[in-house]
């Protein structure tokens, strides 16, 4: 009772503190010059519409590329830590099994939600989502099926080949943008019509590859976790 | 003006206020990981909170009247692809951790930190 | 941003905090968890109010969706009630 009390002193010590400390920042007034100069020239720059999308891809690709590392050490990381994991008291629950509408909803649902995820990393220069979300989606698809079919499975050598191969594209792109532009993950193509599908240079291609890591990645992950499952 | 201040910081600050509060008292090591996800959603929302400006949309130039004066017109859009970032890494951590969690339980056979004394594999 | 917007938005935010308190306070863990997926949906709702929708988009597919599909597999792996 005691530690309770002191953790809820601390608790409210340190709410009052911060909102002492938020009180001088002012809310709803500009505070950086650098998201003003990318506003202004990152149409010009990059030609892609989605400001966010230019900054995350292209400005501060190198982040990026880490974040995509850290994704796929988290996904290892995971699948060696569950590696030989068993149930050890085994419990016999009595597991009904998904019903008939379940199993031929997720049949249609499955091609309509990967197709959603592609188009929602497709387009992500022109509007909001990109290539982790899309990713997500994707991976949300092949959920839907290891809830509601219990055979049905992901192989995991078709996992690991697809988010090797779209590892690659997205450093062989960065490359050759070394190569052509001078710079690691420079731009290379033509920057196009603002607003148009092919516009934008290397953005597209950038997200697709990320979302084909994310959502192969992801399904590898869910798949872990379901063989340690049953 | 102040209202809108009082709200989104104020939110944050209570978001934060709880999940501290949960990861100092509570002895489930899942209700310690729903805390940290709780506080970083307080931080996910005071970084967006200082990106925003009043009356202005967002950073997505998709009319000719917001891409001739797009500065004058649109919310700062560098915490934004910051806390993309974040929720990210953050989805990463979350799956480690409870891969870890299951570790724990199998070799455990419980989930409280009190019992969990003998620090043995 | 309008006052009506404020107002709704000040609701969103007590429902937040309520659905947090539920988060930390439920026994079940199951309760707790659905609690949880609530708070991060109110919160990327909170996003796309702040002109953010790119970070909504990801918070509510991310947070909302498939962290607690990873957390549902793993209370039913282990144990669902808190002692």
């Amino acid at each position: 009772m005691i530690k309770k009390a002191f953790a809820l002193l601390l608790v409210v010590i340190i709410a009052i503190f911060l909102s002492v400390t938020f009180a001088k920042i002012p809310f709803g007034y500009p505070k950086t010059v650098v998201g003003k100069y990318y506003l202004d020239h990152g149409v010009k720059d990059l030609g892609g519409v989605n400001i966010v999308t230019s900054i995350v891809v292209l400005y501060r690709g190198f982040d990026t590329l880490g974040e995509v590392t850290v994704l796929f050490l988290a996904a290892t990381g995971l699948g060696m830590v569950l590696a030989g994991l068993r149930e050890k008291d085994e419990k016999k629950r009595k597991k009904t099994p998904p019903s008939l509408i379940m199993r031929t909803e997720t049949k249609l649902l499955f091609p309509m939600t990967i197709l959603f995820g592609a188009y929602i990393f497709i387009h992500g220069h022109l509007t909001p989502g990109g290539g982790f979300p899309g990713g997500v989606v994707i991976a949300s698809a092949f959920l839907l099926m290891f809830l509601s079919h219990k055979k049905w499975e992901a192989k995991e050598k078709y996992t690991k080949i697809t988010e090797a191969l779209a590892g690659m594209t997205y450093v062989v792109i960065g490359l050759i943008g070394l190569y052509v532009a001078g710079s690691f993950l420079e731009n290379f193509l033509p920057k196009g019509v603002p607003g148009n599908l092919f516009s934008a240079g290397i953005i597209p291609l950038i997200y697709t590859a990320i979302g084909f890591k994310v959502g192969s990645e992801l399904t590898g992950l869910l798949q872990n976790l379901r063989e340690t499952t049953e | 003006m102040i209202y809108g201040q009082v709200i989104f910081y104020g939110a944050s600050v209570a978001l934060f206020a709880i999940g501290l509060y949960a990861i100092l008292v509570k002895r489930n090591l899942i209700k310690i990981l729903l805390g940290l996800s709780l506080i970083e959603g307080a931080v996910n929302l005071f970084l967006i909170n200082i990106g925003y400006i009043w009356g202005k949309t967002a950073p997505i130039l998709s009319n000719k009247e917001l891409l001739a004066h797009p500065s004058a017109k649109a919310v700062d859009p560098v915490p934004q692809a910051l806390v993309l970032t974040a929720i990210v890494i953050g989805v990463a951590v979350t799956a480690l951790a409870l891969s870890i969690i299951m570790r724990i339980y199998e070799t455990h056979g419980t989930l409280n930190v009190d019992k969990i004394k003998e620090l043995r594999w | 941003m309008s006052s009506l917007i404020l107002v709704v938005s000040a609701i969103l935010v007590i429902f937040m905090i309520v659905g947090a308190v539920v988060t930390i306070h439920a026994r079940d863990l199951l309760v707790a968890i659905i609690a949880s997926a609530i708070v991060d949906l109110v919160l990327a709702v909170l996003f796309y109010i702040l002109q953010a929708p790119d970070v909504a988009i990801t918070q509510a597919s991310i947070m909302g969706g498939l962290t607690t599909a990873i957390f549902l597999v793993v209370i039913k792996k282990t144990e669902r009630y808190e002692q």
